[in-house]
């Protein structure tokens, strides 16, 4: 304790000789958070001046507690020229631990392109993603009623900078929203709620809300999925999908009615889903969706040059808390997505995230299963993730194939985005299993001619 | 024989087998010569025989991958379901876990010792393959193997009816059965793939316990006879099909003894088979001492006995050499025999150390016991008596060559024959009582009538050869002008005789080839459908798949507490705790009939008494299964009667004319109060008035049934609906906890 009491105050000794951060402050502030769909984005747009002497190279993003463990990515993006020649700039952004935080808030680092000279200004546009933030209120809800959510947040953005004007506007799904906090000057119309502005706002202000509003939209989450990417250099890429999906949205309560349900489609199950969409690689065959009791017959794949469409529906609706599993597979041809690299190594590069539309993954695991006789496999990947060895048997292996094994929480569809996996093979081994089966053959010819000629009677006849 | 240098290879195996069958049967000891490549004669009819038993080997397997071609690769029907599930667990948690488990997912609160009431041999099966197959680097799922295993063993069995055919006739013959059995409708109906029942290794054991133990007796070798005590064994551990051997093997052997055939081969090959048999048998746990206890195998015993008398009594002749003094012997020997015998039986029967004969065995003996006695046994629909029209459906021309086979078994009587023409008598009986045996009866069949083929065909073509060889005679030199010309001194009997020949041929291959359209027909259309999934043709005739049961079993699979109790009627409970995961209080299995009941009077009674039975039972969902919006037939309602007749007959509350009215059963406006008011129709029709089932029809048309159903405003106090399938074939209702007493 005291050691940790100890290490805290150097820590703070040390944040408070290089708090250059507090030299910057934010000119102006606009954040629209859009509720339409159980996937909450924020964007925030933030004019930074430098106000003090030194140049600073980084910035601060802060989020309260309760944000930052369902923040499942936080991108910035910094914006020269004017207006119509308007061009991105992304920049890194990584989180980080701030030794004063006040209340356990969550920072994220920014660097600059370039450093910010005194005086400076630079517009910055930041996304960040939230998951699991819409909280249904009532949180069980029969088969007629309609979702309401809460969505909890500030009306002021939490800064560890001072802001001189800042907006915030909230898009809801739909025009009923049955109460908001009111934080002068705050109004609603239509579906967006707007807060502020507001003027000079000192760091860490906090003003919470609460806006409670009506949001049907499908509250996919896939509790977890294991994708199994599985490297045959015959010629394709088979992909296994292991799902396990739940309605995450207000909890069905009561009487599951099929005469409702199918009668009056409108007003019955508003909240509930059964259609999923999945997009796919182009050029996708053999796909195939099932669970572990068997084949699942409504599905419809559109296959196309950019992507595959594979709309499917699970077994049954899904209402509040109603959990569905199943496996999806597909096969694509090697040559799109294996290429062998300068160096001679050979690498995968296939996307990220899960194919599913507006879905958030609490848990997802990708394994890259190698071809036998793979070595030194590396990844490269825009962000982090747990990443781990293991060893898998499958048709006619000997010593096993390596898998590559990445794993991440908190995915949302914004991670779909291109990572690769690098290996060394050499060809000869493509050759080991044919030969097993050749030699095999070959074997039972020999046995069965050594049957046929060798005498195993112990009487002469 | 020798003239015969080209054989005719012209297309079908059939006509192949004829040409086959000419050489003679040593087909192990024929050496290959390399010397020459041109083959002889033998050994081209070695290539024959191997290929055409190659070629019906892989037809028997295919032909039965129409359900996995049309449907998928899946389980079906019910007991599968279990055998499956069992299966899965022996997999994942290994033999001595599979041999002593108790499961508590089945017969709650009851559970079923599983180990002690099964017949493990499918499972034992099917494990090992798929663990050779692991082990050979092929890592396939478990289901496939599942799946892949009743064609497997119909493949392996077409080579031992081969071999049995070449035992009780020639190579011929055995090659004919082998096609027969191939795509003999009667065996197809248990072993497409996906129906993993024990009905599919056991055939396949039965007819190799049989083969092993006609062999034995030709032979009376010790080591013939140990096998087939081996399969005896595997066919005790598959199926309880088992006591039609342990009871037709001495039946068997009592006949030889009678007609006077008694041998030392018979002897040594019986008392091996019996001992052994009896040894192993009983380490089937489901078997036990019921081996040497119950009524059903002592007639087993007692030919065992009688043939230790008989071997004493020609001892004691072979020694005594006086016939007077034997003949007074004999009387005492046998008389004394009797008594012993009959006074044990008698003593053993009345302690209870014998039990008596169950109500199944009595059921197969007259066909009218079950259904005064035991209505569990005569609600399963394979357990009713055969219809003329599956015979027809199920062995097609074979049954009008069954009798000529058998006559053609009367004219060349023989040990084997003898037991062949046994075997099929018997087995076509129990057939007629019971339509799932035709079954075991079908071996015998194909056997029978490819005696009949063979020996036919083979009859005229040799007419119609030697007719041939006369002018030939002259032109080819030497080889076989032998044989053939003392042929042509039979020739001149009849003036027509070739034409009629080719005539007949023509005839019978006609009727072959019809076989095998009208066997492929019926696997295609009527033994290839799951029953899991259901499908119909749509209007514009596309095909239109019902999958609810899959749908309802998954949702309670993913939907419900792991804990909770389903109650359904017992036809489902092997699917539900296999594909929902969930106990159930009754299953197919059916060893508790008082049980059973009980489920029977709670669907058969009013809400609110059935709810009072339901919480004694701690039922959470009740599951029925309705086919009225779809027109599916074989649901709970058309099921209801027997619901009451086997709670009724537990608990006579329940009686059966309350339900009818002048003695018809009813649902529309007409029914009973009873039958309107009762848990089952309650279930089946909730909200089902306010649903237009059919154009131009009323609200509440009950499509399966083709009535307006007569209660339209059903309410329920106890359950709530808790989910319908799309088509509404499963319906789920949740058992409400009891309201708060005031």
């Amino acid at each position: 304790m005291a050691a940790r009491i100890w290490i805290f105050s150097v820590a703070v000794a040390l944040f408070l000789s290089f708090s250059s951060g507090h030299d910057l402050q934010i000119v102006n502030a606009e954040r629209r958070i859009d509720l339409s769909s159980h996937i909450v984005n924020a964007f925030l747009t933030l004019k930074v001046e430098n106000i003090g002497k030194d140049p600073a190279a980084d910035m601060l993003l802060a989020f309260p507690p309760t944000q930052i463990k369902h923040l499942s990515m936080v991108q910035a993006m910094a914006i020269t020229g004017k207006k119509k020649k308007k061009t991105y700039l992304p920049l890194d952004v990584k989180p980080t631990e701030q030794p004063d935080a006040p209340n356990d808030t969550g920072y994220f680092l920014v660097s600059f392109a370039t450093p910010l000279t005194p005086g400076e200004t630079v517009t910055l546009e930041v996304l960040y993603i939230l998951t699991h933030s819409l909280e249904p209120f009532p949180s069980e809800i029969a088969q007629s009623e309609s979702q309401l959510v809460y969505y909890r947040d500030s009306a002021v953005i939490l800064s560890p900078y001072h802001i001189k004007q800042q907006t915030t506007f909230f898009k809801t799904p739909s025009a009923r929203v049955e109460s908001f906090t009111s934080v002068d000057p705050a109004n609603r119309a239509g579906k967006e709620i707007k807060y502020g502005p507001y003027e000079d706002r000192a760091p860490y202000s906090y003003a919470p809300v609460i806006v409670h509003f009506e949001n049907n939209s499908p509250f996919v989450v896939v509790e977890e999925l294991v994708r199994e990417i599985e490297i045959s250099h015959w010629g394709s890429l088979q992909i296994t999908e292991h799902y396990r999906l739940t309605h995450g949205g207000a909890r069905h309560k009561g009487v599951f009615s099929r005469v409702d349900y199918q009668s009056r489609r409108s007003i019955s199950g508003s909240s509930s889903f059964n259609a999923l969409l999945a997009v796919l690689p182009p050029k996708v065959n053999s796909v195939y969706y099932r669970d572990n009791i068997g084949n699942i017959s409504t599905s419809h794949l559109r296959t196309g040059f950019k992507k595959s469409e594979l709309e499917f529906e699970p077994r049954y609706p899904l209402f509040g808390g109603w959990r569905a599993t199943f496996i999806i597979g597909y096969r694509v041809p090697l040559e799109d997505y294996l290429f062998e690299a300068p160096d001679g190594r050979r690498y995968l590069n296939f996307t990220f995230g899960c194919p599913l539309v507006e879905t958030i993954v609490n848990k997802l695991t990708i394994k890259v299963v190698l071809p036998e006789g793979s070595k030194d496999p590396s990844t490269v990947l825009p962000f982090t993730v747990n990443q781990d060895l293991q060893v898998k048997y499958s048709y006619l292996d000997i010593v096993g194939r390596t898998v590559v094994v990445l794993q991440k929480d908190n995915v949302v569809p914004t991670h779909n985005v291109p990572f690769q996996v690098y290996y060394t093979f050499k060809p000869i081994y493509m050759l080991a299993e044919p030969f097993m089966l050749v030699s095999a053959f070959f074997f039972v010819f020999v046995a069965s001619l050594a049957y046929v000629h060798i005498d195993l009677n112990i009487v002469k006849k | 024989m020798g003239g015969k240098q080209d054989p005719t290879a012209n297309g079908s195996p059939k006509s192949e087998s004829m040409g086959a069958k000419k050489a003679s049967p040593d087909l192990l000891n024929s050496s290959f010569s390399f010397k020459s490549l041109k083959l002889k004669t033998k050994q081209q009819e070695l290539l024959l025989r191997v290929s055409i038993l190659g070629l019906v080997y892989v037809l028997a397997f295919i032909a039965r991958l129409f359900s996995v071609l049309r449907y998928e690769s899946m389980i079906h029907e019910f007991d599968p379901y279990f055998n499956y599930r069992t299966t899965l667990y022996l997999t994942e948690k290994g033999f001595y876990e599979f041999w002593n488990w108790f499961d508590s997912e089945s017969w709650y609160p009851l559970g079923r010792i599983i180990g002690g009431t099964l017949y493990p041999g499918l499972m034992v099966t099917a494990a090992l393959i798929y663990w050779t197959l692991r082990f050979l680097r092929f890592f396939v799922h478990i289901r496939e193997v599942c799946v892949l295993t009743a064609p497997f063993f119909a493949s392996n069995t077409t080579i031992v009816a081969y071999f049995f055919g070449k035992e009780i006739w020639d190579t011929g013959a055995g090659l004919v059965a082998a096609a027969l059995i191939a795509i003999c409708p009667g065996y197809i109906s248990r072993s497409v793939a996906g129906s993993y029942d024990n009905e599919a290794v056991a055939i396949f054991a039965l007819l190799l316990t049989f083969y092993l133990f006609v062999k034995a007796v030709k032979t009376g070798s010790l080591s013939w006879a140990l096998g087939s005590a081996f399969g005896y064994f595997y066919m005790v551990s598959a199926w309880g099909g088992y006591v039609f051997i342990i009871n037709l093997v001495p039946l068997y052997v009592l006949v030889l003894l009678i007609t006077g055939r008694y041998s030392m081969r018979l002897y040594v090959a019986y008392n091996c088979m019996y001992i052994l048999g009896m040894l192993l048998a009983m380490q089937i746990r489901f078997v036990g001492f019921q081996h040497v206890q119950s009524g059903e195998h002592m007639g087993a015993m007692g030919v065992f006995l009688l043939m230790q008398v008989f071997y004493f009594l020609d001892w004691v002749k072979y020694q005594l050499n006086d016939t007077k003094l034997f003949q007074t012997f004999l009387r005492i020997t046998v008389t004394s025999a009797i008594l012993v015998g009959g006074i044990a039986l008698g003593v053993g029967t009345a302690s209870g150390y014998i039990s008596p004969w169950t109500g199944r065995f009595y059921s197969l003996l007259d066909p009218t016991y079950a259904k005064d006695h035991i209505p569990i046994i005569a609600s399963v629909s394979e357990h009713q008596p055969t219809a003329w029209s599956s015979f027809m459906f199920d062995y097609h021309i074979l049954l009008f060559l069954f009798p000529a086979g058998l006559y053609f078994c009367f004219k060349r009587l023989s040990d084997a024959t003898i037991f062949i023409v046994m075997y099929g008598l018997t087995s076509l009986y129990f057939a007629g009582v019971m339509v799932r045996l035709i079954l075991v009866a079908t071996p015998a069949v194909c056997l029978i009538s490819a005696i009949a083929v063979s020996a036919t065909v083979k009859n005229l073509t040799s007419l119609l050869r030697t007719k041939q060889k006369v002018p030939q005679t002259g032109s080819t030199k030497g080889v076989g002008s032998s044989k053939s010309s003392s042929k042509v001194t039979l020739d001149q009997s009849q003036p027509f005789q070739k034409n009629g020949a080719i005539a007949l041929l023509v005839g019978v291959f006609y009727l072959l080839s019809r076989y095998a359209i009208h066997c492929t027909w019926v696997t295609s259309e009527a033994y290839s459908s799951p029953s899991i999934v259901l499908a119909a043709r749509g209007a514009h005739g596309n095909r239109i798949i019902f999958d609810d049961y899959r749908e309802a079993y998954y949702w309670l699979r993913q939907n419900t507490p792991t804990d909770a109790k389903v109650m359904s009627w017992w036809d489902y409970g092997y699917q539900i705790t296999a594909m929902g995961n969930r106990t159930v209080i009754v299953d197919n299995n059916t060893w508790n009939n008082t049980h059973i009941a009980t489920v029977g009077r709670a669907m058969s009674s009013y809400e609110d008494e059935a709810y009072d039975i339901m919480r004694s039972l701690d039922v959470n969902y009740v599951l029925v299964v309705f086919g009225g919006v779809t027109g599916y037939s074989s649901d709970d309602i058309n099921k209801f009667l027997w619901m009451v007749r086997i709670g009724g007959g537990v608990y006579p509350v329940i009686k059966e004319p309350d339900y009818l009215v002048n003695g018809e059963f009813r649902v529309d406006k007409g029914a009973s109060p009873k039958m309107l008011n009762c848990l089952m129709y309650k279930l089946c029709y909730y909200r089902f008035g306010e649903l237009v089932t059919e154009y131009g029809k009323p609200t509440g048309y009950d499509r399966a049934r083709g009535v307006e159903i007569g209660n339209k405003d059903i309410k329920l106090e106890h359950l709530e609906e808790a989910y319908t399938t799309s088509n509404w074939i499963v319906r789920i209702y949740r058992v409400k906890p009891p309201t708060n007493r005031l």
